[in-house]
């Protein structure tokens, strides 16, 4: 296993020059590749780079899309927008929890689901909205939401 | 794909796409912007090109952007010979071989148009072309031209002049709408100080919310010293309720490049970088199609239409940080670094992107740019209001009945916009209040519903105009939890980098927590509006100073609800679930069964056909009851 990333993280860091300017980009690529940042990733870039831990520490815990945590196989983001706040889409991520049974941000023991908030999609003429795996669920009401859930575990 | 060079070049790109874009044969367009995409809109298309594909039909298919009417999307708009263009709201998969089936007999049946669009209007170029000559045929005769819809009636195209018209991934349907003309028209008869000039007498000011007039922020930048400039494009739309930005990177990128090419030329910057969300796939796509599309045509890169001036373009996405939309948290975000601002003093105009003279604008500003330079500044500045020409789009978000992206001219009455355009309030509610600037900006009451839409009158008012989020809110919106969500927002987005803004609005966050679960106390309102004066005064970026916003103006119009909260713990909106009660209207229940089997805690209770009860006790108020009501027996309160 980590042999394959070791050669990922590599292949990754291979197609950037030593530039500094490329530190996002770069970290947004194992982000997408491994769906979290192995600290492996942190180290190597650091070390194309020139740069000090520290430094790519700071920019992976700044932004909200970098997690150092491994994400589960799909990623359960909750809108907190403003039309989806108004349109009560604070009980969504309540009934998610329950369902999932675990806290927004936390992962389920079987490593399928990440539970997130995330601030607005942009899809505010659909709210409330969730947005899972990259699919958009628009218009959602408690009720759906198991049989959603039920087709992401099939 | 040759060069464009001269004139005739543009002319029979034009022509070119002038063939799809007004074809002689059917063309159906289906609206795949993010929100149509989200409603279904990809397996209406997927199902229409299996259609056309079975049946061996001469159909061309295209995608559009948002015509930003989303409450009736997936959108299909069907383009016949001898008919108008008619636009298909709530298409489904289902309804599309009946729909074929008409369009291929040249007749209306089982699916009838929302709206026709008689003629096209071509605003850079200020030309009309008819789709039909003679007169609409008799079954379309009862079906509103867009025009008389009033969701588009009191609207002005200028910044969405192409979403949801054109193709976005189509350069010479873009160049057809009058596009790139501009650009052909600054390079080749005007010098950069006449292109300032222009933009200055067109009163355009930042439509990004600071609204800074855009043609002295230009001029800055170019009389600041130094060999290499930049211009750069905010597409980082953090506010929560706007989406702007997002429906014109998807729907129209090529508006925004070249407003940006123009401006590189007015400026004297060489290099420039649109910075988009990471939570926006679909626009860095788009934009990066159009980015090579225009290379190919050598309106990008080394010596553009054959002049001497060079300029090019790169897409760096954000990594999600609201205050990486604040100019100099951008720049150091686009450098690889944390987004953290730094202080003004050195304005970015001098000192911006590796320290070097960088002019920032918003992606509405920059769409803007080509049709002043088409139409001229003063014809510009004769639309809207005097001391905010042009207009404005907004996302018409919220409780309202219309929901969309809509574009009006600036100096407009907000109840226009939510009463005509919007369509009123869902279920008869009342109006309560329109918040509009995003977490920065406040809330107007409904009794202010005459102020009309400008910078200055909503700055006046207590809010701002902000990148454009209008969100509609009704009686059931607590305004206390509002000031208290927007707060909490700018909580976790702030930096962390100066006390004021990390601290106090912590601090406030719990105050404002306080008040919504009854724990609030005599002189919090008092406590929370000192706070505020602190963090207005002592932060160092626009996100700290303006973070008071949303409770400031809330305390202002809605003092009364915040005082019910503490004195009475009551929330007049039953939002606060701390306190509110569920309670079942056993005039009203039918004993249905639906609640006892929703209800996650066993509180919802009761035999069939029997009034059932809620056990306060157990219930968690989590709304399943409600929701799964038929009879409207739940009631909060």
């Amino acid at each position: 296993m980590n042999k394959v990333m070791n050669k990922k993280i590599k292949e990754i860091i291979g197609k950037y020059d030593v530039d500094k300017t490329s530190l996002i980009a770069i970290l947004q690529d194992m982000q997408n590749e491994f769906r979290y940042l192995p600290k492996e990733a942190l180290v190597e870039t650091g070390k194309h780079l020139d740069m000090p831990l520290a430094r790519i520490y700071e920019v992976a815990t700044f932004y909200n899309a970098f997690s150092l945590k491994p994400r589960g196989k799909y990623l359960v983001e909750v809108c907190a927008g403003t039309a989806c706040h108004v349109k009560g889409g604070f009980n969504l991520l309540e009934k998610l929890e329950r369902e999932l049974n675990i806290k927004c941000g936390q992962t389920t023991e079987d490593g399928t689901f990440t539970l997130e908030q995330v601030r607005c999609l942009g899809c505010c003429s659909l709210a409330p909205v969730v947005r899972i795996d990259n699919n958009i669920h628009a218009y959602l009401t408690q009720d759906k939401i198991p049989r959603i859930l039920k087709n992401y575990k099939k | 794909m040759s060069k464009i060079v001269k004139i005739e070049d543009l002319n029979k790109a034009a022509q070119k796409g002038l063939v799809t874009l007004m074809p002689k044969k059917t063309k159906i367009m289906v609206g795949m912007a993010t929100s149509g995409i989200a409603s279904g809109a990809a397996e209406v298309y997927k199902a229409l090109d299996e259609e056309i594909k079975k049946r061996k039909l001469g159909i061309i298919l295209k995608k559009t952007g948002s015509m930003g009417m989303d409450c009736i999307e997936p959108l299909v708009d069907v383009v016949s010979p001898n008919m108008p263009r008619m636009a298909f709201g709530r298409m489904t998969a289902k309804k599309v071989p009946a729909l074929i089936d008409q369009i291929v007999k040249g007749a209306i049946e089982t699916e009838k148009p929302v709206y026709v669009i008689d003629e096209e209007e071509f605003i850079c170029t200020d030309k009309k072309i008819k789709y039909l000559k003679g007169r609409r045929p008799a079954a379309l005769k009862d079906i509103p031209a867009i025009g008389d819809v009033p969701f588009y009636a009191k609207q002005v195209k200028l910044a969405t002049r192409n979403c949801g018209v054109i193709d976005p991934e189509n350069i010479d349907e873009y160049i057809a709408r009058g596009g790139y003309f501009s650009i052909y028209k600054a390079l080749t008869k005007m010098k950069p100080d006449a292109v300032i000039d222009d933009i200055i007498k067109s009163g355009l000011r930042g439509r990004g919310g600071g609204g800074f007039l855009t043609g002295n922020k230009w001029r800055s930048c170019r009389e600041a010293k130094g060999d290499i400039k930049y211009v750069l494009c905010n597409g980082d739309e953090g506010d929560p309720g706007a989406y702007m930005d997002r429906s014109l990177m998807e729907g129209d990128p090529h508006s925004v490049i070249e407003g940006m090419i123009i401006g590189a030329y007015a400026i004297g910057a060489c290099e420039g970088y649109i910075y988009v969300r990471n939570e926006y796939p679909l626009a860095v796509a788009n934009l990066a199609k159009a980015i090579e599309q225009a290379r190919d045509y050598g309106l990008l890169g080394k010596k553009i239409l054959k002049s001497g001036f060079n300029f090019d373009i790169r897409i760096s996405k954000g990594a999600g940080a609201f205050v990486c939309g604040e100019s100099t948290a951008l720049m150091a975000s686009l450098e690889g670094k944390a987004g953290e601002p730094r202080a003004k003093y050195i304005h970015t105009v001098e000192h911006g992107l590796w320290d070097r003279p960088s002019n920032l604008n918003n992606v509405e500003t920059w769409a803007n740019v080509p049709l002043i330079i088409a139409r001229g500044g003063k014809w510009f500045a004769g639309i809207g209001d005097k001391a905010s020409a042009g207009t404005k789009v907004f996302s018409l978000v919220g409780k309202v009945n219309n929901i969309g992206l809509v574009e009006v001219p600036m100096g407009i009455p907000m109840k226009d916009i939510v009463f005509d355009i919007g369509g009123g309030i869902p279920e008869g509610r009342a109006f309560k209040a329109v918040q509009t600037g995003g977490p920065s900006g406040g809330c107007i009451p409904a009794t202010m519903e005459n102020l009309p839409v400008t910078y200055d009158d909503l700055w006046k008012a207590g809010s701002m105009m902000g990148s454009g989020g209008m969100i509609v809110m009704d009686d059931k919106t607590c305004m206390v939890d509002l000031a208290r969500y927007f707060i909490e927002f700018l909580e976790s987005e702030s930096c962390g980098k100066c006390v004021p803004c990390r601290e106090g609005v912590h601090r406030m966050r719990q105050i404002l927590e306080d008040i919504c679960a009854g724990k609030g106390r005599k002189g919090d309102i008092e406590l929370l509006e000192n706070m505020s004066a602190a963090i207005i005064d002592g932060s160092l970026c626009g996100l700290g100073s303006s973070a008071p916003n949303p409770v400031l103006s809330t305390i202002k119009y809605f003092r009364d609800e915040y005082e019910a909260h503490i004195r009475d713990k009551k929330c007049p909106a039953a939002v606060c679930k701390a306190l509110i009660k569920y309670r079942i209207d056993v005039d009203k229940c039918t004993g249905c069964g639906r609640c006892p089997k929703v209800c996650p805690t066993g509180a919802a209770r009761g035999k069939i056909k029997q009034a059932h009860t809620i056990d306060l006790k157990t219930c968690i108020k989590c709304g399943a009851c409600l929701e799964s009501c038929n009879f409207d027996a739940i009631i909060v309160e």
